[in-house]
């Protein structure tokens, strides 16, 4: 059983259209039992970034997430809350992947930066297996995560940065695969079929 | 780099798309989840959708088309017509839209740009502009471009850049309706003014105006209904005209 986190913060919704789309069972909650019993957890996020670090605290899920050894998928918002920290709101993430999260300069790119950008993936991965390489993916984003050891994929919006992000059993994705067509649905099949 | 967006606009009424819909091959023509399908599997970027139903019902109704929608596609749209507060938008994001687009709601209460774009992110919120030339000044107009307002277009592009938004969609009142293409003097002047990403909407009659568009007004995104709806100009083949000339599109 997948889980679908829903901690206030997330367009659940969306993901777990796609999830349906997909044919996978899925649970949405916040409750730690339940995501105790999930095998696999989707980490959605959508918004301000200390918001949504509170709502994971009024979850009592700050922690948990840590420690969690099962494979899980943050999604854009998501992906940025694993970090260790974030210049959105000044918070620290959950200290998963130890990189700072930071704003595109609006002198340099327009911010946001929203729509279709591609994104080039290292070989050997498992989140991108049979996916063509630079293709396009939808992205909505202000904040970044830089290029770093851990990064899996990179995109250029004027500079590089992290599209996806892997450590042990954490992934993390910058675009909404949920959003980003037969591409985008590949890539969280990919997740629940082989990461 | 960010490729540039063709985006079809659906205006619904009652759940139902209205104006100009001359599909073939539809089971229902006016069936705003099956056109949305369509498009989506003709490449358009994104989708926007703008409720004109004019009813107590309609918010209730609304969130039932956004889910039914959120459930069809995969791919990001706007919901936008006579959105109110916050708790319209709520609604609107949970039930699975990716942005709303607002218009007469800001200009009675710019703030609204502020605390939504806080509470949902900026790039959840649009803000719908239409300008229209009077007197040799651009001037904004609200209720679906029934009224005119005090406001100067490009200081209020400027001001809802500054309040929070995450994108302008800007129509273009003189050009809308006409196909003889976007307003590229003023579209070139807002992006130069801004640095958010611009939507065109107002004008698209061609392909070659998609081009002239892209190449001249430095705008992020290209908005157009009847054109598409009458299927005068297919989605694939714009893309495949403005990759042939250069434009970075995904197709």
């Amino acid at each position: 059983m997948i889980a679908i986190i829903d901690y206030g913060a997330g367009n659940v919704a969306s993901v777990a259209n796609a999830v349906t789309r997909l044919g996978f069972s899925f649970i949405i909650t916040s409750d730690i039992h339940e995501l105790v019993k999930a095998e696999k957890i989707i980490f959605p996020g959508v918004g301000e970034a200390s918001f949504a670090v509170n709502r994971l605290h009024d979850n009592n899920l700050f922690g948990f997430l840590r420690e969690i050894k099962k494979p899980m998928l943050g999604i854009c918002l998501g992906m940025q809350l694993m970090c260790d920290h974030s210049d959105e709101g000044n918070v620290n993430g959950l200290g998963i992947f130890p990189l700072s999260v930071v704003r595109f300069k609006s002198s340099e790119t327009k911010v946001p930066h929203i729509g279709w950008n591609t994104v080039h993936y290292k070989p050997a991965n498992k989140l991108f297996k049979d996916i063509k390489q630079d293709e396009f993916f939808y992205f909505a984003n202000s904040y970044y995560a830089p290029v770093d050891q851990l990064t899996t994929s990179v995109t250029e919006n004027r500079i590089s940065f992290s599209a996806s992000l892997e450590k042990e059993n954490y992934f993390g994705v910058q675009f909404h695969p949920e959003k980003s067509s037969v591409s985008g649905l590949k890539v969280l099949s990919n997740f629940i079929n082989y990461c | 780099m960010l490729s540039k967006r063709i985006i079809p606009c659906l205006d619904v009424k009652n759940n139902r798309v209205v104006k100009g819909i001359n599909f073939i091959n539809l089971r229902d023509a006016g069936s705003a989840v099956e056109l949305a399908e369509v498009y989506s599997n003709e490449g358009a970027d994104e989708l926007v959708f703008l409720d004109i139903t004019a009813s107590i019902e309609k918010r209730k109704t609304l969130v039932e088309l956004v889910k039914d929608i959120a459930s069809a596609i995969q791919i990001p749209f706007t919901v936008g017509g006579g959105i109110r507060n916050l708790k319209d938008i709520e609604n609107l994001l949970k039930a699975g839209a990716d942005k709303v687009s607002l218009n007469s709601s800001i200009v009675t209460d710019p703030q609204l740009i502020t605390s939504s774009s806080k509470q949902f992110g900026s790039q959840a919120i649009v803000a719908a502009i239409d300008i229209k030339q009077i007197n040799n000044s651009y001037k904004v107009f609200v209720k679906g471009g029934t009224e005119e307002t005090a406001l100067e277009g490009l200081p209020w592009c400027k001001k809802v850049e500054e309040l929070g938004a995450g994108e302008i969609l800007l129509t273009s009142m003189d050009k809308d309706g006409t196909k003889s293409g976007f307003d590229i003097p003023f579209l070139s002047l807002l992006t130069s003014n801004v640095n958010i990403p611009v939507i065109a909407s107002g004008g698209a009659g061609s392909m070659q105006h998609f081009l002239d568009c892209f190449n001249n007004a430095n705008v992020d995104a290209c908005l157009a209904a009847t054109l598409f709806h009458f299927g005068e100009i297919k989605i694939k083949e714009l893309k495949n005209y403005l990759q042939q000339n250069k434009i970075h599109v995904r197709v």
